[in-house]
């Protein structure tokens, strides 16, 4: 079926609806590179507004990767709530858009509306929002998770603690740790991303950072961002695993790229509750997941079916749902510009991917971030960082001076979450934030209030630090 | 200051007057990351000298990602006329297409091929690419010290290397048309890594056995992080040396042939009794 639109006199046709999802975004290299692109700003607005008349019911019966020869496109038909969406389904994405920013639709009607929200529904609603849109609309909604602690309530903002190392040095990622603990960061996962993807390399992270947790007592979560079959190798041989991570993509065959299918998540996620059912301690609940994403990653795996890496982001968000993860984060500036060319196109996705991910229900975070050969700077950076607060991100990822000296690229920094934290008046996860005071470690740059305890941390760590010499 | 552990710490070392106590032994362990730990806090942000050390880096970084390699302007001329250098273009025109279609980086131009056709020897054991990749820096600060070394380690195991080329707007894949073109044994292609903030001069050295069309990274085998600070040039040119020795005994590249490195004792045995 064809869809069309006019403009000013000028007729605009879009041959089918994958068409027309591509040519209704905003400007994306990557969608260039792929040829998705509209060839002009004309083009672009005639596809909005000739989305902006397809119902949701059309949408859901017009699968834009067949079922037939994709997983995922069959996982989000069998978890569309068929039910919800009566409420919905004859809407046109323009009444959809309408819907979904009306202060009628409070809190509870978007949450009961998850997953009659199929992640193309997402894309298309998204593609007709402005960047203040997709901020107003995803500040309604939060979506709670629980491990060791509860992320994403209103009023807090979390942080993951990144201290990633060139050479897997045990001093120098605890070292990196410390200095995120004492600036009041770790509350969402205390997470490396390791240099040498081995079990014995991921197991000594792991009992590492298990360590400075259980000796601390610290209510948070580790995490090493290793395959998922070297986590679960690494479990099997006693390593205490946390939150189980893979990067996952929104096509069957983006996600074989990955090593990975539906079927081992499954499992992955099975067995790491069973393994924190064996060992014991305080879950407050089974979201035991962590996922990463980000636009692009199936077109460079040239597994994109011609669909746009908006609505294909989407889809990876489709996927990591049904695994009821404790943290989601896309990693919006990683790919690099041939896919997102400069700070003004990372800032639209950054605010996009946000948006889909809380609409269609996950506890969304983003890895603000940029590359060098990006056209972006840490003022993009701080841009999108401003953007993300104000629309109630569940958390940042923090990093000693935002520098990532093992992937080498620049992300938020444990100074950025302090003043993210003091400009928006936002604490961080409860039972973190009581082991922060506990411990006379301040938040957000107000001077601590118990020197006296915090030293006595600091003399702890100090145990820690000789034990890993 | 609490008063309550007297002389058990070193003396405390206050970073900004603000409560940040960082101890003075744990800032002398800071050596063990290049991260830019403890650094201290305006208010919740940077100091300026932090600030600006960032906008240092980066600006080196950005600037090594744009900046253009040339020989007779950027490698001192004894140099270039020793390896008879001269430089081709892959079929991307300008840095920015470069930057947004990896395809064109990747497949040489027209005239390139047409040029190394012209030169084509009749047996060639290793073949070595220049290529600036994503640090023009990198190539231009390596460059010159790398390949007199890895010329004269192949000259002592008998290879016949093949002339030396640059390519500009140059992507890895350009490995598969030299392969094709020039048809030696190895292919090896220095190229400039994509700069983080500790250097923006990082050198990889890219092999590959009888490259053809269609070769993916699966094919290849990779020596990253070649500077000053990281992989020093000696031991990047007896690696690579090594590697391309193997590849020629074992006619293959790729995932199944591993480098045959010292094995790295770990300085500090992992931590094992955590619960």
């Amino acid at each position: 079926m064809s869809y069309h639109a006019t403009l000013r006199g000028e007729r605009f046709v879009f041959g089918d609806l994958k068409e027309l999802f591509g040519r209704a975004n905003e400007e994306k290299s990557g969608d260039q590179l792929a040829g998705l692109a509209a060839r002009n700003e004309r083009e672009r607005v005639a596809a909005k507004m000739a989305l902006a008349d397809v119902t949701l019911e059309e949408i859901l019966h017009d699968p834009l990767i067949d079922p037939d020869d994709d997983e995922v496109s069959r996982l989000i038909l069998d978890t569309h709530d068929a039910e919800a969406f009566k409420e919905i389904g004859h809407l046109s994405l323009g009444e959809f858009r309408d819907f979904i920013l009306d202060e009628a639709a409070d809190e509870a009607t978007l949450h009961r509306l998850h997953f009659a929200i199929t992640p193309e529904m997402a894309a298309a609603v998204a593609k007709l929002m402005s960047n203040k849109d997709l901020i107003l609309a995803a500040s309604k909604i939060r979506n709670v998770s629980r491990c060791r602690n509860t992320m994403g309530l209103r009023g807090t903002l979390g942080v993951r603690v990144q201290p990633n190392h060139p050479s897997d040095d045990i001093e120098g990622i605890l070292l990196s740790t410390l200095d995120g603990l004492l600036f009041g960061c770790g509350d969402a996962v205390i997470g490396v991303n390791p240099a040498t993807e081995s079990v014995d390399t991921v197991g000594a992270i792991l009992h590492v950072l298990q360590r400075v947790i259980s000796d601390l007592q610290i209510p948070t979560q580790s995490c090493v961002l290793s395959h998922i079959s070297t986590q679960l190798a690494a479990m099997e041989r006693g390593c205490p695993v946390d939150l189980l991570f893979q990067s996952v993509a929104g096509t069957q065959r983006a996600n074989a790229s990955f090593g990975v299918n539906l079927a081992q998540l499954a499992e992955g996620r099975e067995r790491v509750i069973e393994h924190h059912r064996q060992r014991g301690g305080e879950w407050l609940g089974d979201n035991v997941m962590y996922f990463e994403t980000g636009q692009g990653s199936a077109l460079s795996a040239d597994a994109h079916h011609d669909v746009d890496q908006l609505t294909l982001e989407a889809r990876a968000y489709g996927v990591a749902r049904a695994f009821d993860p404790f943290l989601v984060n896309t990693v919006v500036g990683f790919i690099g510009p041939e896919y997102l060319y400069d700070g003004r196109q990372i800032t639209r996705a950054g605010l996009e991917d946000h948006f889909m991910g809380k609409l269609l229900g996950l506890p969304m975070g983003c890895d603000v971030c940029y590359t060098n050969h990006a056209n972006a700077d840490q003022n993009s950076n701080d841009n999108l960082l401003v953007l993300l607060t104000a629309a109630g991100c569940n958390y940042f990822m923090g990093i000693p001076c935002a520098d990532d000296v093992m992937l080498n690229f620049q992300t938020t920094s444990y100074h950025d979450i302090m003043g993210m934290r003091k400009l928006f008046g936002l604490s961080p996860a409860p039972e973190f934030a009581r082991w922060l005071e506990e411990h006379g470690i301040s938040w957000n740059g107000e001077r601590s209030s118990n020197p006296g305890r915090r030293e006595s941390l600091l003399r702890q760590l100090s145990g820690l630090l000789e034990g890993a010499r | 200051m609490s008063e309550e552990s007297p002389g058990e710490l070193p003396k405390p070392f206050d970073l900004n007057s603000k409560g940040d106590i960082i101890p003075e032994w744990l800032l002398r362990l800071k050596d063990s990351t290049p991260a830019r730990v403890f650094v201290g806090r305006a208010g919740p942000a940077y100091r300026t000298t932090s600030h600006l050390e960032l906008r240092a880096d980066h600006a080196a970084a950005r600037d090594a990602v744009h900046a253009d390699v040339d020989i007779t302007r950027d490698f001192d001329q004894a140099f270039a006329r020793q390896y008879d250098l001269f430089q081709v273009h892959s079929r991307a025109r300008t840095k920015q297409e470069y930057l947004l279609r990896p395809d064109l980086g990747r497949s040489l131009s027209e005239e390139a091929k047409e040029e190394l056709r012209s030169r084509r020897e009749p047996r060639t054991d290793l073949q070595i690419v220049i290529g600036d990749g994503l640090s023009a820096t990198a190539v231009i600060r390596q460059v010159p010290v790398l390949l007199p070394l890895v010329f004269n380690e192949a000259k002592a195991r008998g290879l016949r290397v093949g002339f030396p080329f640059l390519v500009r707007h140059c992507r890895v894949g350009v490995l598969n048309d030299v392969g094709e073109i020039l048809q030696p044994d190895i292919v090896l292609l220095l190229i400039g890594e994509r700069p983080g903030l500790v250097t923006a001069e990082s050198l990889s050295a890219y092999l590959a056995y009888q490259p053809r069309t269609g070769h993916t990274d699966a094919q290849r085998n990779l020596i990253s992080n070649i500077h000053s600070r990281g992989v020093l040039p000696e031991d990047a040119a007896r690696r690579i040396l090594a590697l391309a020795t193997q590849m020629r005994e074992r006619k293959l590249s790729g995932v199944e042939v591993k480098e045959e490195l010292p094995s790295i004792p770990l300085s500090k045995p992992p931590l094992l009794d955590s619960p």
